[in-house]
């Protein structure tokens, strides 16, 4: 009986965790983004930039996935922001989010003049995806990087920068 | 490991920055190319006749913004084309990494979208890698002096790409406009937003 309680409570919750997970996929403006690079906190944000149509970021999405994973304790955050278009909110990113069972924050911004934020984020930033912004922790300034990685790499230069 | 990993993290860095760091900039002279269009015939700058300049648009079949921009780059090539400045488009993606953008796949929807302007094929890459072009779709204004090209406007096409509609600036036109009213050009210069372009192995 206890056991039946406890697979159904576990189920319960899995099942819960997976829909709110699949369903808070929020579409932010440029502040979200600006607030995240002025924050004063401990906790180190990992800020990656990717899109569904975009080959290279959907293949290095479950290592952001997993730098959180095994950093849960950590004072880690990983945000991943979509440039998908916004319009596909519930009819592809929601789906692709499920699908993938992406467990990291993800967010989808409205920003369509990209040429006026994307050197705010960084000069040398050509706007090419995929790209990732890391900010607080023990970072001195926002580190970026525009590129693909693979996990290993991701996960040597993030780990000093946890608090 | 720590080396091996630094390594190829270099070669991308340099292979990646090499293209835009060895085009052209905004007030230097254009190269020519003579490229295969969709009709089978071969397409050059000074092959095309009446023309003060180019719009030459580095695009593609497969990138969503490329797509996004087909109907405003025919909308481009039917206002500029008399006053001339046509509309040339260069598809430079590697078929072996997007299938979607092999010539056959041009032919395609070149006739689908009943494209107005050539659709060149820029088999070995080499037209993207001397103009710079890193994005599709990447836009370079050419102004002619007598058969010399001069680079007028680097960039997007606009400033957004899925709500046209809701566009403020048209890079594009605005230089355009600029150009043939005998005026400096204003924003010479924009970031192109879109899909890397999909350079060979």
């Amino acid at each position: 009986m206890k056991i039946k309680i406890t697979i159904c409570l576990l189920a319960f919750i899995a099942c819960f965790d997976f829909q709110t997970n699949a369903q808070s996929v929020e579409i932010v403006k440029w502040d979200y983004i600006e607030n995240l690079m002025n924050q004063k906190s401990d906790t180190l944000y990992v800020i990656n930039f990717w899109a569904t149509w975009c080959a290279p970021c959907v293949k290095e999405l479950p290592y952001f996935d997993r730098l959180a994973a095994e950093n849960k304790s950590a004072k880690l955050k990983v945000i991943l922001i979509s440039l998908d278009f916004k319009k596909q909110l519930e009819s592809r990113i929601k789906p692709f989010v499920k699908d993938k069972n992406i467990q990291s924050q993800v967010v989808v911004l409205d920003e369509p003049n990209y040429n006026s934020w994307i050197d705010k984020v960084n000069p040398e930033w050509s706007g090419a995806i995929p790209a990732t912004l890391i900010v607080g922790g023990n970072t001195a300034t926002p580190l970026f990087f525009e590129k693909e990685f693979i996990f290993t790499e991701l996960n040597e230069i993030v780990k000093p920068l946890i608090k | 490991m720590k080396k091996l990993l630094i390594l190829p993290a270099i070669l991308f860095l340099f292979i990646a920055a090499a293209p835009s760091e060895t085009g052209f900039k905004v007030g230097d002279k254009a190269s020519d190319f003579n490229l295969k269009n969709v009709d089978g015939k071969m397409v050059s700058l000074a092959g095309l006749k009446n023309t003060k300049g180019a719009i030459v648009i580095f695009t593609c079949n497969h990138c969503p913004f490329s797509v996004a921009y087909e109907d405003r780059i025919i909308a481009l090539h039917n206002k500029y084309a008399a006053q001339g400045y046509p509309v040339v488009a260069i598809n430079p993606n590697d078929p072996v990494k997007s299938p979607d953008d092999s010539f056959d796949a041009m032919v395609v929807r070149a006739a689908e979208k009943k494209f107005p302007f050539p659709y060149i094929y820029d088999v070995d890459q080499k037209v993207a890698s001397v103009y710079g072009a890193v994005r599709t779709p990447h836009v370079f204004v050419l102004t002619r002096e007598d058969n010399a090209y001069n680079v007028a406007y680097i960039g997007a096409i606009d400033d957004n790409t899925y709500e046209p509609e809701n566009v403020q600036t048209r890079y594009v036109e605005q230089a355009l406009d600029e150009i043939l009213a005998g005026k400096k050009v204003t924003t010479n210069f924009t970031k192109a937003i879109g899909c890397t372009i999909k350079w060979k192995s």
